[in-house]
């Protein structure tokens, strides 16, 4: 990282562009702004970026800590957690079942719409779009402010549902009526259902109004010269997943209306006819009791389907941006162009494509016609073909390359192994009668931590590591990172593997107490292993905490570009400053020209004019 | 440094394999299957477990080899290639027709196992004369068998709760309720998982190869007592099940209850 250049910080501004659209203007604004209008109500794209980074981090701890007591439960059943007596003194510190529903329906609500999609398109998103397609801010930057501030109704909400009666939502972050509707069905239906659909909507609201921005802002405000097949694979991840957004979400809007209509106004679009909830025992149970449920005619699976509907397209908005992200780190941190950039990026929309006509494969076994589940099999199951190519594509960029085994290559690496487990244990559940048997149990599990914390989380880290200096204009401590990436790896690894076994050993996912039935009691042990193995992953995290904010202040500064790399962003000030360049862009190729034989050093910028 | 990266790499198609390799000795395998389709199913698993963990071990083996030989260290600079038109269309067509190979190579368990139209016919049990309905509820089962009338429905039912029992070797064909929530009926050694949906009558049908006491286990989160939704599977001999019915039917009827009421 020797040859980067020399300016540190903002470098002073330069004579203002020319002003054409879509070129890039510096800016000549220079009064300072108050706190206020520079770090809350922002609209520059990099300090959204870093509101939503933030935030995303702070639920990140939040999920983790629910994980942490999930695992707790299942490795030593009912017993009180240690400390923790002063928060549940109704049971001396112990998880009660009722708590447990909600906690793992919280953890996987909060880690997708709270931790992922912030952070993936939201933090990334919002600081990577405009600098790497050489722009000056996002196309609509109030819009952008109010995409961020959308965000916040919905911590509200979601905040607010653990303190209201009957405690947060407990039907699981799927939500699957009548469990979800019925107020006497669980606890967490009494109210903080709602608190959970209102949550969802507002981050639904940010979530479009992201994408709207981010399709618009690439499409129309790239850097003269800029083809749409010069952009680097971050942006294509990022643009598809915005569109995947812009498609799918107002079909999980509509659905939760529904929902919150039903529990709010009866309307019954998902009850069905005479339900009799709340552990009426009655004498004769076909003759005994009445119903209690209104002639409301409503369907269940409905809102499987409208859910899904969106849900698994957004299992693949939480992938694209990982994959754009360790893209353009393999590249850059092997010195080599990326192996088959086209494949890439048709491979990455056929993904979007498909993922589209594949929902059904989460309801295999729920009462779906069975011959509709064969073909969301045959569509499931080729939607694994893409995700080879990308796979065989990122192999062959390795190929042939000079690697240097920086952190945040590191963790890219680690992407594409953990990513290859994630991928093919999906093909088993795709392949319908094995799903008969692995659906809801422990496999499911490991494959979608595989591919979303192993996966998608890991290249976060990845992305945080390697785009820290443009951030913050300094370096993460090297030692650190790579401390912190090899137990992270390990740990990881030792917490989610041995779930495959578990799940063909058959075990159920979301059951509080597995060792109630005969089936599963021999499997307290290893659940144990797995628990302590998680804890240590967990504590492992200081060491990333404890070099982001010490590098944030502390750390080495560096110039423009310490990794050497060849697109756009590099060429802006690290920090860069309000209106990102400070020269006019002109873009000459593509963002992956490394080791060319043409020119003297290992890399070509984009802007380079030879 | 190189090394030990490239050994971590390495630890993972070695130690993945191993474990599923160990995985039937530490018990943490398929529980034994007494299900006339359970063994086809196992071996589905099984043909996908050959063809992704081969594809596990080649993917993951040269990741740690590029890593380890393509290092920085190394004179000189990176080869400079943008890619292979003939390596995509190589593993682009070998993926895809092992892909369709495994979706196709389902489809005929699958049928068998879920398709109304496969159901068996002409035995004793049939979609429209059920051994039973089970009924599920926020937290239990409960098992309504049809009585001397052969149908269910009428005033000679029986009703049990939590354990269902059923003849060895015999078709059973039952149909599957919830009375208030969703819940899953899955028995882990017949292999056999469906979800009953409120609102719904679901024909379910397997067929038991074993006598024996199974766990009837509730598969979708029903509420906070989801974890405790038990419910047993009796497999026993037709002369047993004669036998059970007739107690089943004395107790019921002994409990207050009128035939006919
Ligand atoms: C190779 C491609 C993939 C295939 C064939 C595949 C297939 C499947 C199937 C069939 C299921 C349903 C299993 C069941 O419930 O029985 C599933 C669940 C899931 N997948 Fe994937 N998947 C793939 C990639 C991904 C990716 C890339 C992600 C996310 C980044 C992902 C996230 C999930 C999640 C979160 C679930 C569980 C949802 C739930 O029930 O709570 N999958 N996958
Ligand atoms: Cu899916
Ligand atoms: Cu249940």
């Amino acid at each position: 990282m020797s040859q980067a250049t020399t300016h540190a910080a903002n470098s002073p501004h330069l004579e203002p562009g020319e002003g054409e659209a879509g070129t890039v203007r510096a800016h000549h604004d220079h009064h300072e702004l108050g706190f206020l209008r520079k770090w809350i109500f922002s609209v520059d794209h990099k300090v959204i970026g870093m509101q939503f980074l933030f935030s995303g981090l702070v639920f990140l701890a939040l999920g983790g800590l629910m994980a942490m007591a999930i695992r707790y439960q299942l490795a030593w059943p009912w017993r009180p957690m240690p400390g923790l007596a002063w928060m549940f003194p109704a049971t001396g510190g112990a998880i009660s079942p009722e708590f447990y529903t909600m906690l793992f329906t919280m953890h996987g609500t909060i880690m997708i719409f709270f931790v992922m999609i912030p952070l993936l398109t939201g933090a990334f998103g919002n600081f990577l779009i405009p600098l790497m397609i050489g722009a000056p801010d996002m196309a609509f930057p109030k819009l952008n402010m109010f995409g961020y501030w959308a965000m916040v109704p919905a911590f509200f909400f979601i905040l607010l549902g653990f303190f209201v009666e009957g405690g947060h939502a407990a039907g699981g972050w799927t939500s699957y009526p009548p469990l979800s509707t019925i107020e006497s069905a669980a606890p967490g239906s009494l109210t903080g259902q709602t608190c959970w659909l209102l949550g969802l909507t507002w981050v639904g609201v940010s979530s479009m109004m992201g994408a709207v921005n981010y399709v618009t802002t690439i499409v129309k405000m790239r850097a003269p010269g800029l083809t749409m097949m010069r952009l680097p694979l971050t942006i294509w991840g990022l643009l598809i997943t915005s569109l995947l957004q812009l498609f799918a979400l107002p079909v999980l809007t509509a659905a939760g209306i529904l929902q919150l209509l039903d529990r709010t106004l009866n309307t019954g679009f998902f009850t069905p006819t005479n339900l009799q909830v709340n552990n009426i025992t009655p004498d004769s149970f076909l003759y005994g009791a009445d119903a209690v449920g209104a002639a409301a005619g409503g369907q269940p699976l409905l809102w499987q389907h409208l859910f899904w509907f969106y849900s698994h397209p957004a299992v693949y908005i939480l992938v694209l941006p990982a994959m754009g992200f360790t893209s353009d780190i393999l590249a850059v941190h092997a010195r080599k162009p990326i192996f088959g950039y086209k494949p890439m990026v048709y491979s990455m929309s056929a993904i979007a494509g498909l993922g589209f006509i594949v929902w059904g494969h989460h309801m295999f076994t729920s009462g779906m016609n069975p011959a509709l589940g064969m073909t969301f099999m045959v569509s499931t199951v080729m939607i694994a073909l893409p995700s080879a190519i990308k796979v065989f594509n990122w192999l062959g960029t390795l190929w042939g390359g000079r690697i240097h085994l920086r952190t945040p290559m590191l963790f890219a690496c680690a992407f594409v192994s953990m990513f290859i487990i994630g991928g093919l244990s999906g093909i088993w559940m795709a392949a319908t009668p094995v799903d008969i048997y692995i659906h809801d149990t422990y496999i499911v599990v490991a494959h979608f931590h595989y591919v979303v914390f192993a996966g998608s989380l890991f290249a976060i880290f990845a992305a945080a590591y390697h785009w820290f200096p443009k951030m913050f204009g300094r370096v993460m401590n090297e030692t650190v990172g790579k401390v912190h990436f090899v137990g992270s790896f390990i740990f990881t690894n030792m917490t989610f593997y041995m779930m495959h076994q578990v799940g063909v050993a058959g075990l159920m996912r979301r059951t509080a107490d597995p060792y109630a039935y005969d089936v599963y009691q021999h499997l307290q042990p290893i659940n144990e292993f797995i628990t302590i193995s998680a804890f240590c992953m967990f504590a492992w995290q200081i060491f990333f905490v404890v070099n982001f904010f010490h590098s944030m202040f502390w750390g080495k500064r560096v110039g423009r570009n310490p990794w050497n790399a060849a697109s756009l962003e590099w060429d802006a000030p690290s920090p860069p400053g309000h209106g990102n360049f400070d020269r006019q862009l002109e873009v000459y190729r593509g963002a992956y020209e490394f080791s060319s034989p043409d020119v003297a050093e290992d890399f070509i910028p984009q802007t380079r004019k030879l | 440094m190189r090394y030990f990266f490239t050994l971590m790499l390495l630890l993972v198609p070695i130690l993945g394999v191993w474990t599923f390799v160990e995985a039937d000795r530490w018990q943490l395998w398929f529980p034994q299957n007494v299900s006339s389709f359970g063994g086809e199913i196992d071996g589905l698993f099984n043909l996908i477990l050959y063809m992704v963990g081969f594809t596990f071990i080649v993917t993951e083996l040269a990741l740690a080899w590029f890593v380890f030989k393509f290092s920085a260290n190394r004179p000189g600079k990176a080869v400079f290639t943008h890619g292979s038109h003939k390596l995509e269309m190589i593993w682009t067509a070998i993926p895809a027709v092992a892909l369709l190979f495994i979706a196709f190579s389902q489809m005929e368990t699958w049928a068998k196992v879920k398709f109304e139209s496969n159901f068996p016919k002409g035995g004793k049990y049939t979609k429209e004369r059920p051994i039973a309905e089970l009924w599920a509820s926020q937290f239990d089962w409960r098992v309504c068998y049809p009585g001397d009338d052969g149908a269910i429905g009428t005033a000679d039912d029986l009703e049990r709760s939590y354990e269902f029992v059923v003849p060895v070797n015999t078709d059973i064909v039952f149909h599957l309720r919830s009375r208030d929530v969703i819940h899953s009926f899955f028995v882990p050694e017949f292999r056999l998982k469906q979800d009953a949906l409120p609102g719904h009558t679901i024909p379910v049908w397997f067929r038991a190869e074993k006598e024996g006491i199974y766990d009837l286990v509730c598969a979708e989160l029903c509420g906070w007592g989801h974890y405790k939704m038990s419910g047993r599977m009796t497999v026993v001999s037709q002369a047993e099940f004669d036998k059970r019915m007739a107690d089943i039917k004395a107790e019921w009827f002994s409990n207050g209850k009128e035939q006919g009421q």
